[in-house]
């Protein structure tokens, strides 16, 4: 469950980048993780919530866009998306391959809302 | 509403801390192994064979990673060989930050090889670099076979996989061509050893290749 250091990451990130006065206004943090990054989505939406909650990012969430898993074969020249790891080309079945995506974990943008609205 | 561009690691303060880690031990002279497998592989026992062996012809530190207690710490310090024992209290992996924090505890000085024992998880450790040359990952043949391919992203991250409790073949029904096959999918580079920590089988092997490496890398 390493989901929770990964979010700690994120907020760090995001402090760095954003006013300390403006952390409230934080709406939306667009992720990018590969589907071979080890990152169960689900897992760090739930962690990220879990770790901002009762703190200024309490309202904001997570976008988690994925990446598929990529391999370029140096034999055959193609490209596959197969299954997650599997560094045989399943063209031509040579294993001289190299990975072109899947193993991603980026934090890509902050949307900030205009109007800062008061709790209730 | 307005947006901030931002396109960075989300783990790159940990990669930043175990690029410095790479470049003191490269600076010392020091070959550093990560140790990784499910908890109960045998990376303990592989290590105090691997220390009984090489202890007089290498010097060895290890950094032992648990979640819990330091019994790990006290079987490594019986083999009279430095080691500092991190305990995560719950964290599934060790990070770079505290293995940079466990090397003042060494006389960097007086170590050729440093092995680092991490938590034993077959997922959440693939993820942190430690700043360590290589990870080698152990598997059991008690776990089975298809191990390689339900936890690819360790097997993908390693360069060596050892296959541990090899006498115990003939009585859990494994096969570790398959498994060497399995891995072989994953990761075709892989160096692939096959020990047993009962009968000393191929720990003559893994150990001289270790000392090798380690004499490769200036030490």
């Amino acid at each position: 469950m390493h989901e929770v250091s990964v979010a700690e990451n994120i907020v760090e990130i995001i402090t760095q980048h954003v006013d300390r006065n403006s952390l409230n206004r934080v709406r939306s943090v667009a992720v990018t993780a590969g589907t071979f990054s080890g990152i169960v989505p689900d897992s760090l939406e739930f962690a990220y919530q879990a770790i901002t909650d009762s703190t200024e990012l309490a309202k904001s969430f997570l976008v988690i866009g994925q990446i598929p898993f990529v391999i370029r074969c140096r034999e055959c020249s193609t490209e596959s998306a197969g299954e997650e790891g599997i560094m045989q080309c399943p063209q031509c079945g040579s294993a001289d391959t190299t990975v072109v995506s899947g193993k991603e974990l980026l934090i890509k943008e902050i949307e900030l809302d205009d109007i800062i609205t008061e709790p209730v | 509403m307005s947006v901030v561009t931002i396109e960075r690691k989300v783990l790159e303060k940990n990669d930043d801390v175990a690029r410095r880690n790479r470049e003191m031990f490269a600076q010392h002279r020091i070959f550093v192994i990560n140790l990784v497998s499910s908890p109960g592989s045998g990376k303990t026992s592989l290590l105090e064979r691997t220390l009984e062996y090489l202890r007089t012809s290498v010097r060895v530190a290890v950094v032992e990673g648990d979640v819990q207690t330091d019994f790990d710490a006290q079987r490594i310090a019986k083999l009279d060989v430095p080691v500092v024992q991190i305990v995560t209290n719950g964290g599934c992996h060790l990070e770079a930050k505290l293995v940079q924090d466990s090397l003042s505890a060494f006389d960097l000085e007086k170590i050729d090889l440093l092995v680092i024992e991490n938590v034993g998880n077959l997922v959440c450790p693939a993820n942190y670099d430690l700043g360590e040359a290589m990870k080698v990952v152990l598997v059991s043949t008690t776990e089975g076979d298809d191990k390689p391919l339900k936890y690819p992203g360790m097997f993908h991250n390693a360069s060596v996989m050892i296959v541990n409790k090899i006498d115990l073949v003939p009585y859990v029904n494994s096969n570790p061509e398959t498994i060497k096959r399995n891995a072989l999918q994953i990761n075709p580079a892989l160096t692939i050893f096959e020990t047993s920590c009962s009968t000393n089988k191929g720990i003559p092997e893994w150990c001289e290749w270790l000392k090798q490496q380690t004499k490769k890398s200036g030490a």
